[in-house]
């Protein structure tokens, strides 16, 4: 479903992604993991065609992202790690737009709006301008518009991020039933590793943008002699923080800020 | 729905529902036309020129149509900042078709707004000179307003965050508007003065509502219109290819 071979993204002489090579079945769910400004959000926005990489190829679902964007872009769904609505407009006309958007048809936009936000509890909601929706709302609102198109494909970005345990259970056992029922292929980062260990197939670590491990999330502990896939993660990665860099684009644009200035 | 139509839609539902954006863009041209149009209209009287009310309500009405397009294009430094551009771009949808559900958003609420100060004007004694020729004159300041709007469009896919919009204030909204035929007439200008407002696209907006509701011209009317067609389509066709450059 998804194949990356030899990836390179440079911003500048930062090299972002750096030789990444790895395959996602179809309908499996894949667990991208690594520290912050690991390229994660970077390999995600090449796969989904608003990055273009400088080096390597990539297909997903048979589509080349660089030659063949918009048919990439009918076959997947994207939760970002970012906020992606319009504040401005409620619940249901944010929705509606991204079904206009996918040329979903008109009544079955309707039925899958309604049954998409009942499943997020929004429906009560569904008149409100979204400006005045908590941080936990507003996700669950991006989880359900993400849905809407049915897309074969679903990158999920920090899906869960901000959402309490009871919303990311639920909404984990609504995407393994996606995945289960209908064969929907799961990308998806996260760092709770808790997450990936019980949901992934398989997971892949990046880190300085290189993949440092792949397999089952059982093999990756094996490998490491961990106990738990968060230790084997910090095996992996080691115990530096590196909360508070930001991402490589983001140093990118500082230090380009900076020459500017000069 | 057409994707066009969504977009469209979208920016008038924002622009409507900002009651801030409605009254704020009608604050500069009424201070234009009470301090300008009241304040030297004795002088423009004294000079022979006549009734300087009647020369400046075009120029008025061009302001807000002028700076609520160049902002509404503008918005897209505000979705990719605040998410809702990373929508738009991963959607399976041309990027001609974003562009122009987007520009024409945008016209339409600038159009609205210089409607409104239309309005605000007659009330403060403009008087039109042809009833006839007022649907023209909306017209016109619709062709005025999708050109602006797509040349917001066009300089903020080039810019990548909110700083840039003093920048765009400054040196392009500003000088568009005070470097052209709204506030004065080009008779006795310096020359290179004269040159500069013949250059500038907001002048044919200007000459052709002046034209319309006034009699008053510079070019003509077909002239006017024939210069905003063209350069409506060379901003369209700039706009959507700087759009389609975007990544983020």
């Amino acid at each position: 479903m998804i194949k990356v071979s030899g990836l390179i993204k440079d911003y500048g002489t930062i090299r972002a992604v750096d030789n990444v090579s790895f395959d996602v079945a179809k309908g499996s769910v894949f667990a991208f993991l690594g520290p912050n400004g690991a390229g994660k959000t970077t390999l995600i926005k090449m796969l989904t065609t608003i990055l273009r990489p400088t080096g390597g190829t990539m297909r997903v679902n048979g589509h080349d992202p660089v030659d063949d964007p918009d048919e990439v872009r009918r076959t997947f769904g994207i939760v970002f790690q970012d906020p992606s609505h319009d504040e401005q407009l409620t619940a249901y006309e944010n929705m509606d737009l991204h079904g206009v958007l996918y040329a979903v048809p008109s009544v079955e936009r309707k039925r899958k709006i309604r049954e998409l936000l009942e499943f997020v509890d929004l429906w009560g909601r569904q008149g409100d301008i979204v400006k005045n929706f908590s941080g936990g709302m507003k996700r669950r609102l991006e989880i359900a518009r993400a849905l809407l198109h049915e897309p074969r494909v679903l990158f999920l970005d920090e899906p869960t991020l901000g959402l309490d345990p009871q919303t990311r259970h639920h909404m984990w056992a609504y995407i393994k039933g996606l995945n289960k029922d209908k064969g929907v292929t799961i990308f998806f980062t996260t760092h709770y590793m808790d997450e990936a260990e019980r949901i992934a197939h398989d997971v892949a670590v990046i880190d300085h943008g290189k993949i440092v491990a792949r397999g089952a999330p059982v093999d990756i502990i094996k490998q490491t002699g961990s106990s738990s896939l968060e230790d084997a993660f910090i095996a992996l990665t080691g115990h530096d923080i590196r909360e508070e860099e930001g991402t490589t684009s983001d140093r990118v644009r500082l230090k380009r800020a900076f020459w500017r200035r000069r | 729905m057409s994707v066009v139509f969504a977009l469209w839609l979208r920016q008038i539902k924002r622009h409507f529902r900002s009651r801030t954006r409605l009254i704020g863009s009608l604050g500069q041209p009424v201070l234009f036309l009470l301090a300008l149009g009241f304040g030297l209209g004795p002088m423009f009287r004294k000079a022979g020129e006549g009734d300087y009310l009647q020369f400046l309500a075009p120029g008025v009405i061009a302001m807000p149509i002028l700076f609520v397009a160049v902002f509404s294009g503008m918005e897209i430094i505000w979705d990719r900042q605040f998410g809702f551009l990373k929508e738009t771009l991963v959607a399976p949808v041309s990027r001609i078709q974003i562009v122009l559900g987007r520009v024409l958003g945008g016209a339409t609420v600038a159009w609205f707004q210089g409607c409104l100060v239309f309005l605000i004007c007659v009330i403060f004694g403009f008087r039109i000179n042809n009833i006839l020729f007022l649907p023209l004159a909306l017209g016109v300041m619709f062709l005025l307003a999708i050109f602006c709007s797509a040349m917001g469009t066009a300089v903020a896919s080039l810019l990548e965050d909110i700083q840039g919009f003093q920048m765009m204030m400054n040196f392009l909204v500003m000088p568009l508007f005070f470097l052209s035929n709204a506030l004065f007439p080009l008779k006795g200008v310096p020359p290179v003065l004269r040159v500069v407002i013949q250059l500038n696209p907001l002048s044919y907006g200007i000459d052709g509502l002046r034209c319309c509701l006034t009699g008053g011209m510079l070019h003509g009317l077909g002239v006017d219109m024939g210069v905003l067609l063209v350069l409506i389509t060379a901003m369209l066709a700039l706009c959507t290819w700087l759009f389609s450059l975007i990544q983020l």
